[in-house]
């Protein structure tokens, strides 16, 4: 049993304490956009912004994750609005199969929060999630993109 | 956004006989008294063929039968039934027929089956005709309105005009007249050069979805009362289950059922899938391995070895002149021998389906590249007929082959046939993926060139030692017992030819089947063979101190389509003028998939093993280019798995299983390793080429010249990592 605030509301899960947040969030809240791509935090499709910061939800209990701010690419946008990474995104038709892209815009967003114009060399320290599409060279010109909006 | 609806048909009574399903079947399709021939989609919108569906505000609902994993190839055939239609783009959304409709209407859509880069090639033809036929009805329909000839009226942007008078009407307001009159016999295409909205880089139809989260891909479905199931299969290939301890788990939280699942696997059922795995994780099982758990990476590579020897059997897949006398009496001779190992796919949403039994109904939900496969699939699992089962395609988390097998399908409709009326979806742990992928298959390739006194290339001898796909697969489309895809890149003619003459030439392939089970694979056996001719090409070059390019040059006089896409990156890459200090250059070419492609790298090699790729540059001829932004973007994600597969990958054997379980051992590129890849199209009419596979031939062979060029060490074994050669 955990109280999980998830996109500004709070929920009650009843599920146990080393749930893993990603598997609350997918089954318990229901919100599926938040992937699983390998369980054991490697891949970051599963990537949440926790207090801000972008974190592997695979890798983190429910226990750990209880009282914290916890943001999921459905609470991405606001007011109506996509956020400007999504709309990067969007800008720069970034996604092939799209699997992978709700970690990779989350780890994104984040990245920007904490370093509004990165280089090349702080995208490529901090973007480490795995695209097997391969969609890396659109997705490094949308971060650029969405940096001077 | 609602572009992925499955389009419903209204249903009544209505006897149609099929072939697909093997034999005769009585299914339900309404057809509604407004006219004989009107079907009509789930709003009630009148379909004006089974590709066009116009509303009345003009919205046009194109149906795709081909899978959309990411490929672009949504987009793309929209595209060209728009090109036709003459449609407003901006109105246009997509709709995924069912394979249990198109088996209903005899296979009104075609294949479904999307791999073999063929999901436009293969049907471009007759999908353009769905929208220039759909076209013809809807001006002819305005013509009868105003009682004008139809040579008279012309559509653009989904409006009408009848040029003599000024008259205008549009798609949505005659469609319902449309949709009553005969299709015309004939229609005549658009020149390509004449396109409008096909051969334009627009933006995909898929990508807002893919950007909020809101896209469902298979792992997502949800069904009222849904339960979730994970699943174990014997880690031995063909071993067997043989039991397990289901009171070990009894009581466990959310469990509901253990069940068996064919003779080989157990899945456990829960309320949540985390419970089910957990659950499966604690489950003890007991596996019959069998013979199989014998076999290892070494005991393969032993009997592969073997096949390399000339007095073993083969098949040849490609001969002129007599190669092995004029490699006897040869000035000069070099061998080489190579190898490439196993691959798994991992696709980043791993294997899952969810199924719905009754004794009356079966359907499944799923990402498949091949509909109809899937539906083959679920009908046998299930044991009913055709008309008692249905498939609904969902858009895939990546496919690059792996989904077009329907092992996961059984499966799921295994398990749902034993808990009736509950809908049940399975889906795979990481390593569930990694142990039960259909693998890239295994191979060694023995080559041998001969050169003539003035350094002419006179003979060259490639022999193929390994697995087949088809053997496994499709064992119908051998001929006589040979595996003609084991070949592509260096068959004599087709869609996978080589680029070279040599005056004497075999190729052969000596087929050995180990135990693991093998799959197409994004590009499948391009990258081995482009590896093994296009690095041996550079060593027989450098055997006689010329320069690569002009070696090939002078042995490609006959294919100047293979030439023209050489030419095209070697000159982008600045071949021949010096390179950045410390930069080295290497350089391929292949024709896979119906395509010419060619790629170069130049990359810097620190410490002797790190390699830092700093430019690539790839060039193809697909004939048509339908969507240069998305063949630029397969071009791109080709050299990064490609890569991928040659610095990272690698599955292993060892106790008859694979010893890769997840990322941590099979790893895949991160953004910081793959530079911009610059691609110049050289599309030259007149053939359709597959976009989604040929290029990935190129990368590897590309990066090992480079390497061999920076520090003269030739590679020739596939991973890098087992040579401790790692991106720098």
């Amino acid at each position: 049993m955990a109280n999980l605030t998830i996109n500004g509301k709070t929920i009650n899960v009843d599920v146990e304490d080393d749930t893993p947040l990603l598997w609350a969030i997918r089954e318990n809240v229901g919100l599926t956009g938040t992937k699983y791509g390998c369980g054991i935090a490697l891949c970051g499709a599963c990537t949440v912004h926790v207090d801000g910061v972008a974190m592997r939800s695979c890798g983190m209990t429910v226990s750990e994750a209880a009282g914290k701010q916890i943001t999921t690419i459905e609470g991405l946008a606001s007011n109506g609005a996509l956020h400007k990474v999504q709309q990067a995104w969007v800008a720069n038709d970034v996604p092939q199969c799209g699997y992978c892209q709700s970690g990779m815009i989350m780890a994104v967003a984040a990245l920007l929060k904490e370093k509004p114009k990165p280089t090349d060399e702080d995208i490529n320290e901090a973007i480490t999630n795995i695209c097997r599409c391969g969609t890396f060279q659109q997705v490094r010109e949308a971060i650029h993109a969405a940096a001077s909006a | 956004m609602n572009q992925h609806v499955m389009p419903k048909l209204n249903r009544r009574a209505f006897v149609i006989g099929t072939a697909a399903a093997g034999a005769g079947l009585a299914i339900g399709l309404d057809i509604p008294f407004g006219g004989p021939t009107v079907v009509r989609a789930a709003d009630g919108s009148p379909e004006v063929n089974v590709w066009v569906v116009i509303r009345p505000d003009n919205t046009t609902v194109i149906r795709i039968a081909r899978s959309e994993m990411g490929q672009g190839t949504l987009t793309g055939l929209a595209q060209l039934v728009a090109e036709e239609l003459e449609c407003d783009w901006s109105k246009v959304v997509t709709e995924y027929p069912t394979p249990g409709q198109s088996v209903a209407r005899k296979r009104a859509w075609g294949d479904f089956s999307t791999g073999g880069s063929r999901g436009i090639r293969s049907s471009q033809e007759y999908v353009r005709k769905g929208g220039a036929t759909a076209r013809v009805m809807l001006i002819q329909a305005a013509a009868n309105e105003w009682k004008v000839p139809a040579s008279e009226c012309t559509a653009t942007n989904s409006v009408i005009t009848h040029t003599p008078s000024g008259k205008t009407t549009t798609y949505g307001k005659v469609v319902e007249a449309a949709a009553k009159l005969e299709p015309p016999a004939d229609v005549k295409l658009k020149d390509p050069k004449d396109w409008k909205i096909a051969g334009k880089g627009l933006k995909r139809l898929d990508t807002v979805d893919k950007t909020t989260g809101a896209m469902i891909y298979g792992a997502d479905v949800k069904l009222p009362g849904m339960l979730n199931a994970a699943i174990k299969d014997c880690p031995v290939f063909g071993g067997k289950l043989k039991s397990f301890d289901e009171s070990k788990i009894t009581g466990m939280k959310g469990v509901k059922k253990v069940v068996q699942v064919g003779d080989s696997a157990v899945a456990v059922v829960a309320d949540t899938w985390w419970h089910a795995k957990t659950a499966l994780d604690a489950l003890p099982i007991v596996w019959d391995e069998g013979e199989n758990a014998k076999v290892s990476s070494e005991s393969i590579a032993k009997w592969l070895a073997e096949g390399l020897d000339n007095s073993q059997p083969a098949y040849i897949g490609n001969q002129n002149g007599d190669a092995k006398a004029a490699i006897a009496s040869a000035v000069k001779k070099v061998e080489a021998v190579y190898n490439y190992p196993y691959q798994n796919h991992v696709t980043m949403e791993p294997m899952n389906a969810t199924a719905l039994y009754t004794p009356d109904k079966c359907e499944v939900w799923c990402g498949t590249q091949n509909g109809e496969a899937a539906f083959a699939a679920t009908m046998e699992a299930a044991g009913l007929p055709a008309e008692k089962c249905e498939v609904h395609k969902l858009i895939l988390g990546g496919g690059f082959g792996r989904r077009g097998m329907t092992d996961y399908v059984r499966q799921a409709v295994l398990i749902a046939k034993q808990m009736p009326g509950t809908p049940v979806k399975l889906l795979w742990s990481r390593e569930e993926d990694m142990a039960q992928g259909k693998f890239h298959p295994v191979t060694q390739c023995k080559l041998t060139g001969a050169f003539d006194a003035n350094n002419n290339l006179t003979a060259l001898h490639v022999r193929l030692s390994g697995q087949s796909i088809l053997f496994t697969v499709r064992p119908a489309a051998l001929v006589n017992g040979m595996d003609t895809v084991a070949f592509q890149g260096m068959s004599p003619s087709g869609d996978a030819a080589i680029g070279y003459s040599v005056p004497n030439l075999l190729v052969e392939h000596s087929m050995r089947n180990p135990h693991v089970p093998p799959g197409f694979w994004r590009g499948v056996n391009v990258n081995q063979n482009a590896i093994y001719l296009e690095c041996f090409m550079d060593e027989l070059a450098h055997s006689v101190g010329q320069d690569p390019v002009e070696f090939r040059r002078k042995l490609m006089s006959k294919h100047p389509k293979h030439l023209a896409v050489l030419n095209a990156v070697a000159e982008k890459i600045g071949w021949g003028k010096p390179a950045p200090q410390g930069v080295y250059r290497g350089i391929a070419q292949v024709m896979g998939y119906g395509s010419y492609v060619a790629g170069a790298a130049e990359i810097s090699v620190s410490e002797g093993s790190k390699i830092k790729v700093h430019r690539i540059v790839a060039s193809t001829d697909p004939g048509y280019v339908v969507n240069p932004a998305q063949v630029e973007r397969q071009i791109a994600g080709s050299f990064v798995y490609g890569l991928s597969a040659l610095f990272y990958g690698g599955c292993t054997v060892k106790d008859g299983k694979m010893e890769q379980t997840n990322f941590d051992t099979y790893n895949s590129m991160r953004i910081a390793e793959m530079p911009k890849v610059e691609c110049v199209m050289v599309p030259s009419g007149g053939f359709w080429g597959g976009v989604g596979e040929p290029t990935i031939g190129v990368a590897a062979p590309a990066v090992l010249n480079a390497y061999f060029a920076a520090t003269g060490k030739r590679i020739r074994s596939v991973p890098l990592k087992d040579q401790n050669i790692t991106f720098a």
